[in-house]
């Protein structure tokens, strides 16, 4: 199962197993992640699960598509080339050892 | 007997009752936390037993909304299948269905809503489904395999995403709807067009201006039509009814609580009852957003941001509940978000074109701006938020023309 670290805003390392298949938003709320709030249970609506995705794994993911791209501009936390929408990342084999960042709020 | 403690008891496990005790503890509250749910599953989210949990998109194991250590890591409770059954406001305890006494020195009624009883002859055929909890979506998808044709009475929200859910598994659906329009409640005519449009290009028969005169068996106990009100018959292996919910008022009505479709309680989730307060779907609240001053609103929103009031005065951070209520639905290929409530709106601006299937309606109230409904505008949606909860003067004008900037209201100045 791959490996998942999310970097809590306290600075906090979460080293947790995320179901391959499973949303990187549900990996955090499964496992209790501080500060990634997902609101919409993963629906694309809320733009309350942003994360700062290591730039490194960038590459590695499924691209923005247009909804996610739009709620990424209204969320509340800075927005960077590095961010995404949690609940719009499947965990894949190719994936273990991703790093992500939560950012300071949701909201 | 158990003997009284003092703490906070929650009762209602879903989204204001997990979250109300999740705010108090993050807060500070020392006390002990027990939530009491008349449920058997811990508390879930709902919104996707109408969409992505019907077509089988969503599993069981998605559904949680914490993770099963995030009840004992915040000490809280969780205690499942218990129904309160009464309150002592004098001695400060509830009394549970099977008899026991649980004291309390605060007490959170978020015991949310019920759909509205079926009121039809026919309604206890089976096959007959209201749909509110995931015991009744278990049920739901159980009855799937077996059904060719299906029936949706209710064009509202719950209607319109089952209706949508059983077309993409393939299914004849009609929807019955007593009003002239679909979203007849919660949403104007612009919006309201549109979304019969795309129904009916999906292949959903829409019945406007029709009602239920009464469900038809099969003779062995399982519904097989729905007579309309003008004598129709309608094929119906399924019937699914979204005719809205009734607030569960009755324990704080009992206790001597002031209820008014839905348990009264001030901006910051108190009764009149100082040890007493309540959150979510079943309170009746002062809101900023609403005419006349007072709502109940039916929405993972409210439930969640009422909470995050109440959880936090509780913990001794007096918070005042006064979020901008938002929504969102999705069906067939379009998201719907709603901002703010459109109730006496006077004035309805599209801004985009509906052909394109990306446009927002803009509804005004007095000449004020008092909602956005947006079709695949998701960062429309969220700027309409801001909007909203800044007061910003957008003008009809303005948000017609799709050339003017309107987060340059947001600008600080």
């Amino acid at each position: 199962m791959p490996t998942v670290t999310y970097v809590e805003t306290d600075g906090t390392e979460r080293r947790v197993d995320v179901p391959n298949g499973t949303s990187l938003m549900l990996g955090a709320v499964k496992n209790n992640i501080r500060g990634i709030d997902a609101e919409c249970g993963g629906a694309c609506s809320c733009a309350t699960c942003h994360i700062y995705v290591d730039p490194s794994w960038l590459g590695r993911l499924s691209p923005v598509d247009d909804m996610e791209d739009e709620m990424l501009q209204g969320c509340a936390a800075v927005r960077l080339p590095e961010s995404r929408l949690s609940c719009q990342i499947e965990v894949q084999p190719g994936l273990d050892g991703l790093v992500v960042r939560v950012p300071d709020r949701q909201y | 007997m158990e003997a009284a403690r003092d703490g906070l008891l929650v009762v209602g496990g879903s989204y204001a009752g997990m979250q109300v005790a999740a705010s108090a503890r993050a807060g500070g509250y020392a006390e002990p936390i027990r939530i009491l749910s008349d449920e058997s599953q811990p508390p879930y989210n709902r919104p996707p037993l109408s969409k992505g949990f019907l077509v089988g998109k969503i599993d069981l194991g998605a559904l949680p909304l914490r993770g099963d250590a995030f009840y004992p890591d915040n000490a809280i409770e969780l205690e499942l299948g218990t129904r309160a059954a009464s309150i002592d406001r004098a001695s400060r305890r509830v009394t549970t269905e099977d008899g026991r006494h649980i004291g309390y020195e605060r007490l959170v009624l978020a015991v949310g809503s019920r759909p509205r009883p079926l009121p039809w002859e026919g309604s206890d055929l089976a096959g007959v489904v209201a749909l509110r909890t995931l015991a009744d979506a278990l049920q739901l998808r159980e009855l799937l395999g077996e059904v060719a044709t299906a029936v949706v009475v209710g064009g509202g929200f719950i209607g319109l995403e089952v209706a949508s859910a059983l077309t993409a598994l393939g299914k004849q659906v009609t929807v019955i709807e007593a009003q002239s329009r679909l979203l007849a409640r919660a949403a104007t005519p612009p919006l309201a067009e549109y979304v019969a449009g795309v129904h009916r290009r999906r292949g959903v028969t829409l019945a406007l201006d029709a009602t239920v005169r009464r469900l038809i068996g099969d003779g062995q106990g399982r519904v097989r039509a729905v007579e309309t009100g003008d004598g129709r018959r309608l094929a119906a292996d399924l019937v699914i009814a979204g005719i809205g919910v009734v607030p569960n008022v009755e324990l704080a009505r009992q206790a001597g609580l002031a209820c008014d479709d839905g348990i009264l309680v001030d901006d910051h989730g108190r009764t009149a009852d100082p040890s007493i307060f309540a959150a979510g779907e079943c309170t009746r609240h002062p809101n900023d957003h609403a005419v006349g001053g007072s709502a109940r609103l039916e929405s993972v929103q409210h439930a969640l941001d009422q909470a995050k009031a109440v959880g936090a005065t509780l913990a001794g951070q007096p918070t005042r509940y006064g979020a901008v209520p938002w929504f969102w639905s999705d069906q067939h290929d379009f998201k719907l978000q709603i901002a703010g409530l459109a109730q006496d709106a006077e004035r309805h601006v599209v801004r985009g074109d509906p052909a394109s299937g990306r446009f927002s309606v803009f509804h005004f109230r007095s000449n004020a701006l008092i909602s956005v409904d947006s079709i695949n505008r998701p960062a429309e949606h969220l700027l309409a938020r801001k909007l909203l909860g800044a007061r910003a003067a957008v003008t009809p004008e303005e948000a017609g023309d799709t050339g003017f900037n309107l987060a340059s209201h947001l600008a600080t100045g």
